[in-house]
């Protein structure tokens, strides 16, 4: 648009409009710019590094990887640099089950996590877009409210809730709901736990503004028609805040996939996660290569959910409109 | 023979005794918190109606058609329809069904399933259902409709939409909460004959609230008029304007003109009023109004009559000059200041395209009108 | 609306902020526990903050976490401003879709993959870890949380009230500073603030991307309960929550102020 009208400019405009006309084409373009390239040169250009790391070969040196397809030996260099591409990576973790388990395991604590997320949220959600419009923003403010505070720090707080001699038990025990200490940390229930918790408020903020934006008269017709007040939520309350519970579930799934620090605090040596694994490998192995190729299938096993995601995103700024 | 208003009403069952009712609120109470929305307020409505609530926003009226749904309960007092007392009713079990303000279409289903949607609540088997809303996208004239979703409509056609959807289940009484608000103007009065026509079609009760009064006027066998959670006056919508019991009534339906004054003299049926300048005129009705008593006479400008030259037979001549004017078509409105400072509203309809004499800003003029143009107010 | 807010939803209220903010409780009162066992009370002490304070690791890692945080915050904001409204007001140019994407796609990208990839970045152009890495690192991610909560009120921005300035004689650039910006400042300050907060937060970017005499904070935390629980890092977390808390506070407070005395403003004005 700021191209038109510097290049369209009719040729009525006085030579004193001028230097405006093109100082604001100017600034557009910067607008546009600034951002763009640091997003290319911050976000998308270290993806390609990446992939091209990943088809490299690990060295015991600085940076520990032989470099690929490098552009200072000329294009005849880059073409026999192309030959010369290495998949062992990739083979690599196609021949180690560990890799596909911790794959598969991630996506499963992902999906199951989500699940018990948007159960737990859902009605909390409901319940702050049914409260007293004055008492709405104290509870929508208590909900982002943790968020403000430290995620490693609440993490860190239910290790002493869940450990064996932790408060948890301890109450469970002086209750004689139970007799012997529940083993629940640094297994994948604690995990459960923790990204249930860490996630809640991404579930809950999107799934409150779609029921809050619901139009009350919508359950009245429905009740109106003869329908009781659980049909009435099914029919037409869930349906209505499915964009609320795809992004909610979207912006749970695709972090909790990759998620690293809880399954390192809560999940113990024994289980399995994909980022867990990512860092043993870059940080514990110093396997640059190998971690770099875990990631590129990361991103891959992710590209779906993220495109759906990015789709209700631009849906949800269109509706804004 | 003679009535109020120009339309005779052959369907008048609250003149008939013996008539049965079918809706009646019987001191009927709500409040919420200190607010008092209903305040012991009786009514009764007959079957096949069409019923208008009638009032500001605030009067009482929605909370009262929402009471009859079952949204709200009474704070004290009894709902009865056709002899049920409604109470501890949930919505989805009365027999009743509502045309929404908003027409609260669900917005994720096709015309079709929002009509089907009350149907299929009551577990009609499908073939009846689809024979049903074929018949009611008929009736509202939206066959091709079908299968759009709401968003894909237009206003008026979203309004039919929600009156088929409400009208489907073949309900005892229909209620409508301002159905044609949020129409534009033109729409609105083709609308409502429309939803008058459809009242005859379906032999239903219709219960409409509105703060329009042109609406409730056109459409409703007998009006309402509510203020401050209590009924002012029940009547048919010619009483309502031409007999209006009290000064809120006759102000709030069309425009008035009020004469104050004291009761001067009084003879066998017309009473002689004195106002406060000493202006004198001579009225009807006021039977029981004593003598020395504070007065009203209530009169629409239409009944008024202006010229420029006083008329030889008139009862009631009062002499002032022309403030305002305003030709706006079908009839002429003035607005003439009479000598004591009175500023009187008359209309003239326009029943030739030329007019003889005509007046115009600061004219003497007359304004004259019969002793039973208009009516006694002691409220 | 005319809804009921009924036992059920008022319970599940509850139990869900139990939830939320059980475990942020205890960690607060357990600070201030005499006995080192972490889940044992041993009488009220404020040994924890006393010897925190005299842990100069934690103190220098809390420094740079500051300075990380506030450079990094700021820088984000501007390019988030930036990004917001290219994403709102230029809807036609050449990339548009790339562009939303790398805006929206780091906000769910997993915090592993963006730090390795940062990491592999800054190897490849030369760039030495540390302080200035790990700010480059968190500007380019929160300025897309920037972006999105500017964005949202700029959506709603009433565009007339640019296009009355201009017809009063604004060019476009005056009429940005003077009328655009002032409205949706509200929306740039907790943008920042958010900013802020999510670098103050961030372990996994950090510990990639920062090198040696850069460690933030969270790393330090990590470090030291990868080690063991102690009641120091208690108190650590509850000085950080306290911080933040207050922080709140004083913004909600200042937000409540002005509404209230545009409420009186108005109910005056209406007085006459």
């Amino acid at each position: 648009m700021s191209n038109i009208a510097a290049t369209a400019a009719p040729s009525s405009e006085t030579a004193a409009a001028l230097p405006t006309r093109l100082a604001k084409g100017f600034v557009d373009r910067l607008v546009i710019i600034v951002p763009y390239l640091w997003l290319l040169f911050f976000f998308l250009v270290p993806f390609v590094i990446v992939f091209k790391i990943s088809l490299s070969q690990t060295a015991i040196s600085m940076p520990p990887y032989t470099p690929v397809l490098d552009f200072t030996d000329g294009v005849s260099g880059f073409l026999a640099g192309l030959r010369e591409l290495n998949f062992d990576n990739y083979t690599w973790l196609t021949q180690d089950a560990l890799y596909f388990n911790a794959y598969v395991t991630s996506l499963i604590i992902a999906g199951i996590s989500t699940i018990l997320t948007l159960i737990v949220g859902y009605p909390i959600a409901y319940g702050m877009a049914r409260a007293p419009a004055t008492v709405r923003p104290i509870l929508l403010m208590l909900v982002i409210l943790p968020f403000w505070t430290s995620f490693l720090i609440r993490v860190y707080a239910w290790i002493g809730i869940l450990k064996p001699e932790g408060l948890l038990n301890q109450m469970l025990l002086s209750l004689h709901l139970i007799s012997q200490p529940l083993v629940i940390l640094n297994t994948y229930t604690a995990i459960f736990i923790g990204i249930v918790y860490s996630y809640l408020p991404f579930m809950v903020l999107p799934l409150y503004s779609s029921l809050e934006k619901m139009d009350y008269s919508l359950i009245e017709a429905a009740q109106d028609l003869g329908c009781p007040p659980t049909g009435a939520f099914w029919k037409i309350t869930f349906p209505l805040s499915l964009p609320g519970v795809i992004a909610g579930c979207l912006l749970v799934f695709i972090p909790a996939v990759g998620e690293f620090v809880i399954p390192d605090l809560l999940g113990g040596s024994q289980t399995l996660m994909i980022g867990k694994t990512l860092w043993n490998e870059f940080f514990a192995n110093r396997d640059w290569p190998v971690s770099s190729a875990v990631a590129v299938i990361l991103l891959l096993v992710l590209t779906v959910p993220i495109m759906f995601f990015q789709q209700a995103q631009a849906r949800a700024q269109e509706q804004g409109k | 023979m003679k009535s109020l208003g120009s339309i005779r009403r052959d369907f008048a069952p609250w003149n008939d005794p013996n008539a049965k009712p079918y809706i009646q609120f019987d001191k009927v109470t709500k409040k919420f918190g200190d607010f008092t929305a209903v305040n012991n307020l009786s009514l009764t409505i007959f079957e096949r109606e069409f019923f208008a609530l009638l009032g500001a926003s605030g009067c009482g009226k929605s909370t009262l058609l929402r009471m009859l749904a079952g949204f709200e309960q009474p704070t004290a007092g009894r709902i009865l329809l056709d002899g049920q007392d409604l109470r501890g009713i949930p919505p989805y079990r009365r027999p009743v069904n509502m045309m929404f303000q908003s027409y609260a279409l669900f917005p994720h289903m096709t015309v079709e399933k929002n009509i089907a949607f009350g149907l299929k609540q009551e577990g009609m088997p499908a073939s009846d259902i689809e024979k049903r809303v074929a018949e009611m996208l008929r009736l509202v004239k939206l066959e091709q409709f079908a299968k759009r979703k709401p968003h894909q409509l237009s206003g008026g056609q979203r309004q039919r939409v929600a009156l088929a959807r409400s009208v489907a289940k073949r309900p005892k009484v229909l209620l409508l909460d301002e159905p044609l608000g949020a129409l534009d103007k033109k729409l609105r009065e083709e609308t409502q004959f429309e939803l008058m026509d459809l009242q005859q079609e379906l032999g239903l009760t219709f219960v409409v609230v509105t703060h329009d009064q042109e609406e409730a006027m056109t459409m409703a066998d007998r009006i309402a008029i509510m203020d401050k959670g209590e009924v002012v006056q029940v009547a048919t919508p010619a009483e309502i304007y031409e007999a209006p019991t009290s000064r809120f009534v006759a102000h709030f339906v069309g425009n008035v003109n009020m004469f104050e004054g004291k009761v001067a003299e009084r003879a066998a049926n017309t009473t002689r009023i004195t106002g406060a300048t000493g202006a004198q005129i001579v009225v009807e009705n006021a039977a029981d109004a004593a003598n020395g008593a504070d007065i009203v006479f209530a009169i629409r400008p239409e009944k008024i009559k202006v010229s420029s030259k006083k008329p030889a037979d008139a009862v009631n001549a009062l002499q002032g000059e022309v403030y305002d004017v305003a030709y706006l078509g079908d009839m002429t409105v003035y607005h003439i200041k009479l000598d004591d400072g009175q500023i009187v509203r008359a209309s003239a309809l326009n029943a030739s395209r030329v007019t003889e004499d005509p007046l115009t800003w600061n004219d003497r003029a007359w304004v004259s009108f019969r002793p039973d143009a208009g009516v006694v107010l002691t409220r | 609306m005319n809804a009921t807010w009924s036992r059920f939803n008022i319970t599940s209220i509850v139990l869900g902020f139990a939830f939320l903010y059980l475990p942020i409780v205890l960690l607060i009162v357990f600070s201030f526990n005499e006995s080192k066992l972490v889940t044992v009370w041993g009488g009220f002490s404020t040994k924890w903050y006393v010897s925190l304070f005299h842990n100069q690791g934690l103190m220098d890692a809390t420094w740079v976490t500051a300075r990380v945080g506030v450079i990094s915050a700021t820088v984000a904001t501007v390019l988030g401003t930036l990004a917001a409204i290219t994403l709102t007001r230029y809807t036609r140019f050449k990339g548009r879709v790339l562009f939303s994407g790398m805006v929206f796609a780091p906000l769910v990208m997993p915090e592993v993959i963006t730090g390795l990839s940062l990491l592999l970045l800054f190897v490849a152009v030369g760039l030495d870890r540390g302080f200035f890495t790990v700010t480059l690192a968190h500007t380019t991610l929160t300025m897309c949380f920037v972006a999105v909560v500017v964005q949202s009120r700029l959506v709603s921005f009433d565009r007339s009230l640019e296009e009355a300035a201009m017809d009063l004689g604004a060019p476009p650039v005056k009429t940005f500073f003077q009328i655009t910006l002032p409205v949706i400042m509200p929306a740039i300050v907790s943008g920042w603030m958010l900013a802020f907060t999510l670098s103050l937060d961030d372990l996994v970017i950090a510990s990639f991307t920062s090198g040696p005499g850069a460690t933030t904070l969270p790393m330090k935390i990590y470090s030291q309960v990868r080690l063991g629980v102690t009641p120091e890092i208690n108190a650590a977390c509850t000085i950080l929550i306290a911080v933040v808390a207050i922080g709140v506070i004083i913004a909600s407070i200042a937000n409540k102020r002005r509404e209230v005395q545009r409420q009186r403003d108005e109910q005056a004005a209406q007085r006459g």
